[in-house]
């Protein structure tokens, strides 16, 4: 089980609610599962995330292992200048 | 509108040109003799980046009417290295990495040299005042000024 | 996929300062920037621009500028292809390109003065121009609104008649000039001031500030009747710059090849699109390659600047200095569309402390103003500009050092991050800790002299990196990149290749190959080069090496795994595999053609891993009470690098970073007249620093290593820019004893300050 958490900038775009436990092994199944478990992140999923695995900022790796029991932020996409 | 007829001298050689009345030298020099080392940053005298020695004065080129060259000689950027050597200021800016992306480097260079032709042992100040009439916006300027102490320096054999 | 690796700590090459391999070009003049390209037959193209802040485009008459002769083709709004505003988008386009494509061309109102609303190719600049003067538009001019404060206002001008705020709960009926709202939210931010000693709460205000990249924006389109067309610019990105135009223009990102030139900086504002879809347009209709150029005020009044910003904030923190809440609004104006860095920006501001109780409400704000570009750490400076302020005002009640203040609060492995996820290995403490016992803090400043104190954050980027490295028969290597290089990466890229294959960094070259030649690398801009290229040159070149033991074990018909690469050699593993030789690297290159053919290395990846970097910054400054006028005394920039790969070029973005950032704290700011039209377009009046303004800049390279890279590198371009504003501030403010609330500090501000009058 993963228990994924809003990133800070995100959660006040998903009424409030910070937890969303998931089964996952897969930085793409975390977001697939959510999608279809959790309605009320379709804003935050559509707008398009990063994920943060202990730490770690993966932007776009639907092929990254999530560990079992891992900390896990969905976070916004930066990039800079 | 009839064209201009310019003769002139550019880093040693001989050169003419067909140019509007209106234009600068330094559209001239990049569009008619295909110098582009003089660089466009801003057309009205403010960046430096096109800094060339007119009959051994130091200009913006982009200042300098291109008809005013006739009959005068005119240093680019392009004239600064000896054949295959470069000259001293050069070979410092690359030493002490003087320089990140190059656009302003040319014009350095030349308002460089001709400071050192000047005066050949100016101190931290009066580097930076000579050279404040080119911008720079990634150096922070710090090692451009080092860079031309280091060669006033060596040039004066010390 | 995760890059198998460990953080090496010891280095042959890497932290030497060689000359960079694009160096003598660029002191000959040879180097070719985006204005630079010139071919047979090129036109030249210029644009009309809008004199109206905000009006609504009744008509377009180009009829009498099509019939100028030389003129060889003109485009409106009409030319464009209708993009919806769900759009699909092909490539890797992150920006939003129904704005990007409005941006680039005006459709039913221009939204600022200079925005773009026709455009002419013709046979010279001096018909383009008389062109323009021939384009009738119809205007209705309509009311505008150039300040972030004004457009939030309920009655302000409307830049976009039916815009929502997005994140609202409920969602706002009426429309207004916020396109977004966003709470970031930690604890309890109630019992965090009850559990204060001390709370000190002041609004900020920020003026726009420009990149000021020396070099406008150029480039040169051509296109074939086929429809395949080629492009050659100044960009931070091509293979953005191609996934942008060719979703504006509707063609097959396989028809368009991007070439960068070198580019004349960019600092975040070469990360989109503004000439080149016109080009492309224009050479299209023509038949004929077409070069633009910005002019300076071009480039100014229509290019990308960073927002300005209005931000209240308040801190509470306890007697001994620990910080336990911070609540704050942060209002960023983004220009005329959405987009404005506000959340990042608040995050960035309160990264570096430990604050258990935090609310920032973050509005991005819309204003007939150009659409803002990145700037350099997008946002972060004008949030730590008004957080690391206020951290001054509680040092100073507490009577407690600054840096010290900051050490009580900082962040450290393990830390929640105020965006929510825990911090690996970062080096803030070890940046404060250097900068305490620095040698030139010593010296006490002297009459209406101060110094100040400020840190500043940005959490890096990584991002798709494709590169390949090649080895020439000779022993040569060439490292074929597609970031561009804007401040020396090429010779980074080089030094990691050199350590990888153990040969002479002279033996080593770099280029940067066009959007053709190399699969898809996101623009250079996040901090992300030295970290994602290195990453990606590293594992090319380990791919190399395995080729080369491959072959050396075929040739001695042993097993691969019975040789080892050492030293720059292929040699046997041990006695068992045999008495052969050692190989060296230019004896197995040599042997290529015979062997299997040419040797190369790539990669292709998605650089996750991004070390975060933290920096604190020392000014010493000096206040002329009779003028106002502020000398920079000293500067002390220290920061995390992770490690430095090529010190000089480090060295180089924490001196520019901070160049910038005080010409952003004192002089530079975009000044709009009543009538909504930019006062400043120029160097003249838009004043950066020059040589004569700064003082030598001093550096500290502090070394953390960043687990997420095997030599250990953090990006280091954009933190550097973060401190500066709140460390200048925080001078002068102790020098005129007056908090300063705005940028920039300039002569008349000080003043007024001085005298007590707001």
């Amino acid at each position: 089980m993963i228990d994924v958490r809003l990133g800070a900038t995100l959660r006040s775009m998903a009424g409030g609610r910070q937890s969303f436990p998931v089964e996952a092994g897969t930085v793409g199944q975390v977001l697939e599962r959510l999608q279809g478990a959790y309605p009320e992140l379709s804003a935050v999923l559509d707008r398009g995330v990063a994920v943060s695995i202990d730490g770690r900022i993966y932007r776009d790796s639907l092929l990254q292992r999530v560990p079992d029991g891992a900390e896990v932020y969905l976070m916004p996409r930066v990039a800079g200048g | 509108m009839s064209l201009q007829h310019v003769t002139t001298t550019v880093n040693g050689d001989a050169a003419e040109f067909l140019c509007d009345a209106t234009e600068t030298l330094l559209d001239a020099l990049r569009d008619r003799l295909g110098l582009t080392g003089s660089k466009e940053g801003c057309a009205s005298g403010d960046c430096g980046a096109c800094s060339v020695m007119l009959e051994g004065r130091l200009v913006c080129a982009c200042l300098v009417l291109a008809a005013e060259a006739d009959g005068r000689e005119v240093e680019t950027i392009e004239g600064m290295a000896g054949t295959g050597e470069l000259h001293p200021l050069q070979t410092k800016f690359l030493e002490l990495g003087a320089l990140q992306c190059g656009v302003c480097t040319p014009g350095f260079l030349v308002a460089a040299k001709a400071l050192l032709e000047e005066h050949p042992d100016p101190d931290e100040t009066e580097v930076r005042y000579w050279l404040a009439g080119n911008l720079c916006r990634c150096t922070g300027y710090d090692k451009i000024i080092r860079a031309v102490l280091e060669t006033a320096a060596d040039l004066r054999g010390q | 996929m995760e890059l198998e690796f460990t953080t090496r700590t010891t280095f042959d090459k890497v932290g030497t300062r060689p000359p960079r391999p694009d160096g003598t070009d660029k002191v000959t003049g040879r180097a070719l920037y985006g204005a630079d390209l010139a071919g047979a037959g090129m036109l030249v193209g210029k644009v009309l621009r809008s004199p109206h802040a905000h009006a609504r485009i009744l008509a377009i008459d180009t009829s009498r500028a099509s019939a100028l002769p030389g003129v060889k083709a003109v485009v409106t709004r009409d030319d464009f292809p209708g993009i919806g505003p769900d759009g699909k988008v092909k490539g890797e386009v992150e920006e939003n390109v129904w704005d990007v494509a409005r941006n680039v061309m005006a459709r039913d109102k221009a939204l600022y003065e200079g925005h773009a609303v026709a455009a002419v190719a013709a046979t010279s600049t001096a018909v383009a121009r008389q062109a323009l003067k021939l384009i009738d538009v119809t205007w209705q001019v309509l009311p505008h609104v150039t300040d972030v404060d004004e457009a939030m206002k309920p009655g302000a001008p409307l830049v976009h008649e039916d815009m929502i705020t997005a994140g609202m709960d409920p969602a706002p009926e009426e429309p207004s000039n916020i396109a977004e709202y966003t709470r970031i939210e930690m604890g309890d931010i109630e019992a965090g001031f009850a559990a204060a000693d001390v709370i000190v709460e002041q609004t900020f205000r920020t003026e726009a500030a420009h990149q000021g990249y020396i070099e406008p924006h150029a480039c040169v389109a051509s296109t074939s009747e086929d429809g395949v067309a080629e492009l050659w610019c100044c960009t931070q990105g091509h293979f953005s710059v191609r996934d942008m135009c060719a979703n504006i223009l509707g063609m097959d990102l396989a028809n368009l090849r991007v070439t960068s030139s070198e580019i004349g900086g960019g600092f975040g504002g070469k990360t989109t699109v503004f000439l080149e879809p016109v080009a492309l347009l224009l050479s299209r209709k023509s038949g004929r390659p077409v070069k633009m150029t910005m002019s300076r005020d071009e480039v100014f009044r229509a290019s990308g600047p960073t927002s300005s910003t209005s931000i209240t904030a308040r801190i509470g923190a306890t007697r001994d200095g620990r910080i336990t809440a911070c609540d704050a609004s942060f209002r960023y104006q983004g220009g005329a569309f959405p987009g404005s860095p506000v959340s990042y920006g608040a995050v960035c501001g309160m990264a570096p402390y430990d604050c258990p109780n935090v609310v920032l409400d973050c509005y991005d704000v819309v204003v007939n103003r150009p659409k803002a570009a990145a700037y350099r750490a997008p946002g972060a400076p004008m949030a730590s500009f008004a957080i690391e302020s206020l951290l001054d005002e509680i040092a100073g009640k507490l009577d407690i050092d600054p840096v010290e203040l900051r050490l009580r609060n900082a962040v450290k492995e393990g830390s929640s991050s105020v965006y929510g996820p825990t911090f690996g290995a970062i080096g803030f403490v070890e940046c404060l800790e250097a900068a305490r016992d620095h040698p030139s803090l010593e010296a006490a400043p002297g009459a209406n002299r101060a110094r100040g104190i400020a840190a500043g954050f940005w959490p890096n980027y990584g991002g798709q990196t494709s590169v390949t490295v090649n080895v020439n028969n000779d022993g040569t290597v060439l490292v074929s990149l597609g970031t561009p290089d804007i401040g020396g990466s090429r010779a980074s890229m080089c030094l990691m290749a050199a350590e990888e294959l153990q040969i002479p960094y002279e033996r080593v070259k770099a280029i940067i190959a066009d959007t053709s030649a190399l699969g898809h690398n996101d623009t250079t801009g996040g901090s992300r080069v030295t970290h994602s290229a290195g990453l990606a040159t590293i594992e090319a070149s380990r791919r190399v090496i395995d080729t080369m033991k491959q072959r050396a074990a075929a040739l001695w018909d042993i097993d691969v795994e019975a040789v080892v690469w050492d030293q720059g050699c292929v040699r046997p593993s041990g006695a068992n595999a045999g008495d052969h030789e050692p190989l060296t690297f230019e004896a197995i290159a040599a042997m290529a053609p015979s062997t299997g053919g040419p040797i190369a290395g790539h990669a292709e990846i998605n650089a996750e891993g991004a070390g975060a970097s933290f920096a604190v910054h020392v000014c010493d400054l000096e206040v002329d009470p009779e003028t106002g006028r502020v000398t920079v005394l000293n500067y002390l920039a220290v920061q995390d690098a992770g490690k430095a790969i090529h010190p000089d070029y480090v060295e180089g973005q924490y001196q520019g970073g901070v160049a910038q950032g005080i010409g952003w704290a004192l002089n530079e700011e975009y000044i709009y007249g009543s009538d909504g039209v930019l006062q400043n377009p120029g160097f003249l009046d838009y004043r950066i620093p020059v040589a004569s303004d700064l003082p030598m800049i001093d550096t500290v390279i502090v070394e953390v290593p960043n687990p997420g890279h095997p030599y250990g590198v953090r990006g280091v371009g954009e933190t550097p820019i973060v401190p500066p504003l709140a460390a200048v501030a925080n001078a002068v403010s102790r020098a005129i004893d007056r908090r300063m609330t705005e940028t920039p500090m300039s002569p008349p501000r000080i003043l007024a300050a001085i005298d007590g009058s707001p």
